[in-house]
């Protein structure tokens, strides 16, 4: 069985934001890039699939600074064949444009299945999953917690508020949305991803142009100004534990 | 004229011969039993030189194996052995004297065969009060730590029996001939009253004589065929074990994951990747349970037991190719691994110089290999490795602690500095111990020392994620701080936190470090105030302890100067009954803090503070470790204690000196 | 503004989803007395769950494979009504069902989509939304393009209350959906085991995030929940490592809560968790970054180590109970 993974990065959040002059996106210069937690799931999920049931996994991802790092951390993982986007991914992008310069790939490979993370919190124009299927015309899920495949088909565990879960059935090919893998991502250690980068080829292929139809352009990016701003107790562990104790009389609760 | 006569009583012609036949099987039977045992190691274990510098080992040999030293650290126990080892000692180079007299030499006669009758004699009530203290102690007192097995007993019987037979032949020969000399065997010839005042013919003497030289031969002969296959194996072992113990390198470093000819890592999940010394180490163990003793995970009552660790290791090498179950997981599980705080306790106190400590960071290598870490490591690790700390937080988060100096800190990137401050992880990061850097910050500039930081260049050295095992990582950690120190113009390393100090002393490459010193802070300290560029106007007049780190103390033998700093400040210091090499973890390193804090009985750390609070009159717990800061700060809560002891940073107490 | 506002209405087993609600009073206020808001409803013999609905007009979809959510049936219905009636606006939930049937109907039909998207203000002529980036560390605004917009949206300022009526609209049923050639289909709906508490009718919530760190640390949050005679919540994070059963999971694809006081410790106030929280009375915080998302919904906060104030909170509940 053939899975494709699509891959994006995103700003890493524990890093400080810092937006652009222009004020509409962020300075891409001052930001660091690491992979959308969701994708990683994705990945991980098409490996255990591998595992499970032979096949082969190929992982696409856009040229940005630290995309080497995140591919041979794949292959470490056990991604078959990796693939490098060459293309301008920092300038103007969303995902509908990253969708449709994925969907060659879709064409030219023919995957069975076609895994990516759920969602991606640096875009604003929808989930590429769902993008990309409509693009292709093949069915899509999202929200996937737990895949199984068996003779063409793929059941996914779909997740709904308050803990329900829809199990599907979906005819291969077809697009998931992946919000959380099997079990949890397991551990790559360094070593072994040092090895890859002197044993995996990343192959490159160049982007087709961006074109951003669907998406709707930003015309400031800022700060929340909250409307309201928590009162913030001071003191030593001691002085606000009373406090909060008293807040909780209040409160009714104590 | 005194004279030791060969093969007295044995008249038979082919006597001599026979007993030197039998002798002669039995002795082939336990070389060639030893050999089966022996060249298993080097047969299954992979290759390794531990045959340079052999005069170092002969004294190593000297030292551990005939003088005891580790034994003696404890003096019941090292008492009971000496006298069993000596005393068996003197009496087989007494049966080595007497064979060089016989063939080839003649020289046990007049005083000098006295003297060798008298020492032998002696000998044997040493023998019978050493096994009489080992047999009181292994049944009756029944220490956690020792097995009660069949085993141990056998050889107690036989050597008793074989120790005892001798002063009867002894007694009987005494019992006929009488000489003048007689009471030069003070034993024998005591023995021999029984005999003589029985009224006993000389026929039956000389029938008692000859009974018992041979039950005396046949118990001989019984030991040396049941040796190898008993717990009597480490008589030689252990000397073995000993001789080949590692020179290469000190204690603090650790050797990089080997590579197969293809240069793919190896890692130990079978014996077979292993080191034949290795394994020698698991056919070492005298199961004594010392290193049981002074483990912290032990006695908090995680599953790892240093001793029960060796002996899995014996127990898959026995059942070698017999066996299918996995070395890591199956005899020796995960969690065991995962336990370890990599003190070195255990390779501290081992007699035979066993180093558990390497054999643990080998199976930790692959545990990590396959990625079997529980999620908290592992996100710890991905931390340092996105990060280069465990917090998960930005770089330039590392150095918000200089920000509310008085005065700043030079950056050692750009300026020359006499002393580079390498500040750690938890130094910076960490909320309770950015305190304690701070004042060390405040202490340096009022010596006058000329210091710097690396800013958002430095890293997390990397020790406790080499002894957790992750080899890649912290290979890559090593290169991003060398590349920031290579561009540093500095003569010497200082840090507060004994992991960076142990790591970049031992297991940084030399062109980094290039000849140039690395100290620990209270070293530093130690020297500003002898020389007076530190100058402590208080005398603080309170008593307190000192917890000695395990990456300082036992580690790297820094005792003096925190104690000399320590009275500098005007304290009298009152030792922890557990102090210097002997100290007790706090449970932080080898990742501990990294991970799940496991099932126990009781925190190390809280064992360790209740130890401290047992000290009349001392209510201030010294420590020069940011990882010990934060654990005792912690067991002081939870123990609630807090009324009754104080956790202090050595630099308090300079501070609070100035 | 004119023309038409659809809503697309969410249901499962039998109950319409709040953010259903939440969207029509969004709808209604966006459409003032210019605008009609219309419901959109795909189902199967589920004519009832148009009782409450705030709309002017319900257009119902009826078809047995169209009783539980498929994205795929979803899209083919959904294009067919987009092209040929082109209204202004269509929103969507920012749900498991909104998500995707906006994202496949944006790209099939080269209509534009604005996610995540907090509120839509109308400035004149033209519509200007809100959405939220980077796990709400910052929020982005633009206006919406002229012709048919579609945009999902977060809870936001508004209540489900607001997007009831007590007069059920006007149904008008929609002609067959050809349904024919569908590669997806249900197997089943899985109910989480019913053992657990609910925690959606306790009136105090502890709830614990990864600023909780390991497991063991959970029971000190415990006996904190016990003397305030609750129980445990958590975010994500927490259920995610199995620390909580999924029954406590507050947030997107958990619960949503209306407790008196919720007490989140450690809890850094992403999105996804925070629409869950719509309806608490009071939230207090307690986190190490004081630049966290939570406190901005907070009424009280603190920036200590929810580690080190839980025995000492907990000690101090206990000596105001009188113990």
């Amino acid at each position: 069985m053939k899975t494709l993974v699509l891959i994006q990065m995103v700003p890493d959040l524990v890093e400080e934001l810092i937006v652009d002059r222009d004020g509409t996106r962020l300075d891409s210069y001052n930001t660091h890039w690491v992979i959308n937690e969701f994708d990683d799931f994705a990945l991980e999920q098409a490996v255990l699939l591998k595992e499970r049931q032979g096949g082969e996994v190929i992982v696409v991802a856009p040229a940005m600074e630290g995309v080497e790092d995140v591919l041979f951390t794949a292959a470490a993982k056990g991604a078959d064949l990796l693939i490098r986007l060459n293309g301008d991914f920092e300038g103007e992008v969303n995902n509908h444009s990253l969708a449709r310069q994925f969907f060659p790939f879709i064409t030219q490979l023919k995957p069975d299945l076609i895994l990516t993370g759920v969602s991606a919190h640096h875009r604003h124009d929808g989930a590429l999953g769902a993008l990309i299927a409509a693009l292709a015309d093949l069915p899509y899920i999202g929200y996937v917690a737990g895949v199984t495949v068996t003779d063409g088909k793929a059941v996914a565990r779909k997740e709904y508020p308050g803990g329900i879960i829809c199990e599907m059935e979906v005819q291969l090919p077809a697009v998931l949305g992946i919000q959380s893998p099997d079990t949890p991502p397991r551990y790559v250690p360094i070593s072994k991803i040092r090895q890859a980068m002197k044993t995996a080829q990343i192959e490159e292929q160049e982007a087709g142009g961006a074109d951003l139809s669907g998406g709707v352009a930003i015309s400031r990016l800022i700060q929340p100004q909250a409307s309201g701003h928590a009162v913030m107790l001071e003191g030593d562990l001691d002085q606000i534990a009373e406090k909060l104790v008293a807040i909780f009389k209040e409160q009714g609760v104590l | 004229m005194p004279e030791r006569v060969d093969f007295w009583g044995i008249t038979a012609p082919w006597g001599p011969a026979a007993i030197y036949t039998f002798l002669g099987l039995a002795t082939l039977i336990l070389v060639v039993r030893f050999v089966l045992v022996a060249s298993r190691w080097r047969r299954i274990g992979r290759p390794l030189r531990r045959t340079d510098r052999p005069l170092v080992r002969l004294g190593r040999l000297i030292q551990y194996y005939l003088a005891q030293a580790r034994v003696l650290s404890q003096t019941y126990p090292g008492l009971m052995h000496v006298l069993i080892f000596w005393s068996m000692l003197v009496f087989f180079l007494g049966t080595v004297l007497a064979t060089i007299h016989s063939h080839v030499f003649r020289f046990l006669t007049g005083n000098v065969y006295l003297i060798y009758k008298l020492v032998l004699d002696l000998s044997v009530p040493l023998f019978l009060v050493g096994v009489g203290m080992a047999a009181y102690r292994r049944y009756v007192q029944k220490p956690q730590r020792l097995t009660l097995s069949g085993k141990f007993t056998w050889s107690l019987v036989i050597l008793t029996l074989v120790v005892m037979l001798g002063p009867i032949v002894e007694s009987f020969r005494l019992a006929i001939t009488r000489p003048a000399w007689a009471g030069w065997s003070p034993v024998g010839w005591l023995i021999a009253q029984l005999w003589i005042n029985s009224g006993m013919s000389t026929a039956a003497m000389q029938s008692g004589h000859l009974t018992s030289y041979i039950l005396h031969l046949l118990a001989v002969g019984v030991l040396f065929i049941t040796a190898p296959a008993g717990t009597l194996l480490h008589v030689a072992t252990s000397g073995l074990n000993i001789f080949f113990s590692r020179l290469e390198r000190p204690l603090g470093q650790l050797a990089p994951i080997p590579l197969t000819d293809k240069n793919e890592y190896l890692y130990a999940d079978r014996l077979e990747n292993l080191t034949w010394k290795q394994l020698l180490d698991a056919d070492s163990c005298t199961e004594c349970g010392r290193c049981q003793d002074a483990c912290p995970a032990y006695a908090a009552g995680r599953p790892l037991s240093p001793k029960q660790l060796i002996l899995s290791l014996r127990d898959a090498l026995d059942a070698h190719g017999r066996n299918g179950k996995p070395l890591v997981g199956g005899w020796i599980s995960d969690e065991v691994l995962w336990s370890c705080t990599t003190c070195a306790a255990c390779v501290q106190e081992c007699p035979v110089l066993i180093d558990h400590l390497d054999t643990i960071v080998d199976l930790r290598r692959y545990l990590v290999s396959e990625g079997r870490v529980d999620e908290i490591l592992q996100n710890a690790l991905v931390s340092l490795s996105r990060y280069g700390n465990s917090f998960g937080l930005s770089e330039r988060a590392r150095t918000r602690w200089t920000q509310t100096l008085p005065q700043p800190v030079k950056d050692a990137r750009r300026e020359e500095v006499d002393y580079l401050w390498f500040v750690g992880d938890y130094a910076s990061f960490n909320a309770t111990v950015i305190e304690t850097t701070r004042l060390v910050a405040a202490v340096f500039q009022k010596a006058g020392l000329d210091f710097g930081i690396l800013y958002e260049a430095e890293r997390n050295a990397g020790n406790d994620v080499r002894r957790v095992g992750e080899e890649g990582l912290f290979e890559m950690l090593v290169e991003k701080n060398s590349a920031a120190l290579k561009k540093c113009k500095f003569n010497a390393i200082v840090t507060t936190d004994p992991h960076t100090y142990n790591t970049l002393r031992h297991e940084y490459p030399k062109e980094v470090l290039d000849g140039r010193p690395v100290w620990h802070y209270a070293q530093v300290l130690d020297e500003l105030i002898r020389s007076g560029r530190l100058k402590l106007t208080k005398k603080l007049g309170y008593p307190v302890t000192y917890h000695d780190p395990c990456y300082l103390g036992r580690y790297n033998q820094v005792y003096e100067a925190p104690r000399r700093v320590i009275a500098a400040a005007g304290c009298e210091l009152v030792e922890m009954p557990r102090c210097r090499e002997r100290s007790f973890c706090c449970n932080a390193g080898g990742g501990q803090i990294w991970m799940k804090e496991g099932e126990m009985r009781e925190r190390p750390s809280e064992n360790r503070i209740r130890e401290a609070a047992q000290l009349q009159g001392v209510s201030v717990f010294v420590v020069a470790c940011p990882k010990d800061l934060t654990m005792y700060q912690d067991a002081v809560k939870t123990t609630a204690l807090e009324g009754r002891m104080a956790v202090k940073d050595l630099i308090e107490l300079v501070y609070e000196a100035l | 503004m004119s023309g038409e506002i659809y809503v697309l209405i969410e249901h499962l087993q039998g109950q319409v989803l709040d953010i259903s609600y939440i969207l029509l009073a969004q709808a209604r206020e966006l459409a003032g007395n210019d605008a009609q808001v219309t419901a959109i409803l795909l189902g199967h013999q589920a004519q009832a769950l148009t009782a409450e609905l705030a709309a002017d007009e319900v257009f119902y979809y009826d078809h047995p494979l169209l009783e539980t959510f498929t994205a795929e049936a979803y899209w083919k219905v959904l294009a067919g009504l987009l092209e040929e009636r082109k209204p202004r606006l269509m929103l969507f939930g920012e749900t498991t069902i909104g998500s995707e049937t906006a994202g496949g109907l944006s790209m099939r039909l080269g209509l534009p989509l604005v996610s995540h998207c907090q509120k839509i203000v109308r400035d004149g002529a033209v519509l200007r939304w809100v959405s939220q980036l980077f796990a709400g560390k910052m929020l982005a605004e633009g206006d919406l393009p002229e012709g048919t917009a579609l945009v999902t949206m977060q809870p936001g300022a508004f209540k489900p209350e607001q997007g009831k009526s007590r007069q059920s609209p006007k149904i008008t049923p929609q002609p067959p959906a050809d349904l024919s050639g569908l590669r997806t289909s249900v197997k089943q709906i899985i109910q989480p085991s019913g053992e657990d508490v609910d925690i959606t009718r306790l009136d105090v919530l502890v709830s614990v995030g990864r600023g909780i760190q390991q497991k063991e640390n959970i029971e000190l949050a415990q006996a904190l929940a016990e003397s305030l005679n609750t129980v445990l919540a958590g975010s994500r994070p927490v259920v995610d490592q199995g620390w909580l059963p999924v029954s406590r999971l507050v947030g997107k694809s958990g619960k949503a809560v209306k407790p008196k006081l919720y007490l989140a410790l450690g809890i850094s106030g992403a999105p996804e968790h925070v629409e869950a929280l719509g309806n608490v009375e009071m939230i207090v915080a307690i986190n190490t970054d004081p630049n966290a998302p939570i406190f901005n919904l907070a009424r009280f906060g603190a920036t200590v180590d929810a580690l080190d104030l839980l025995p000492v909170l907990s000690e101090k509940v206990q000596q105001a109970k009188g113990g």
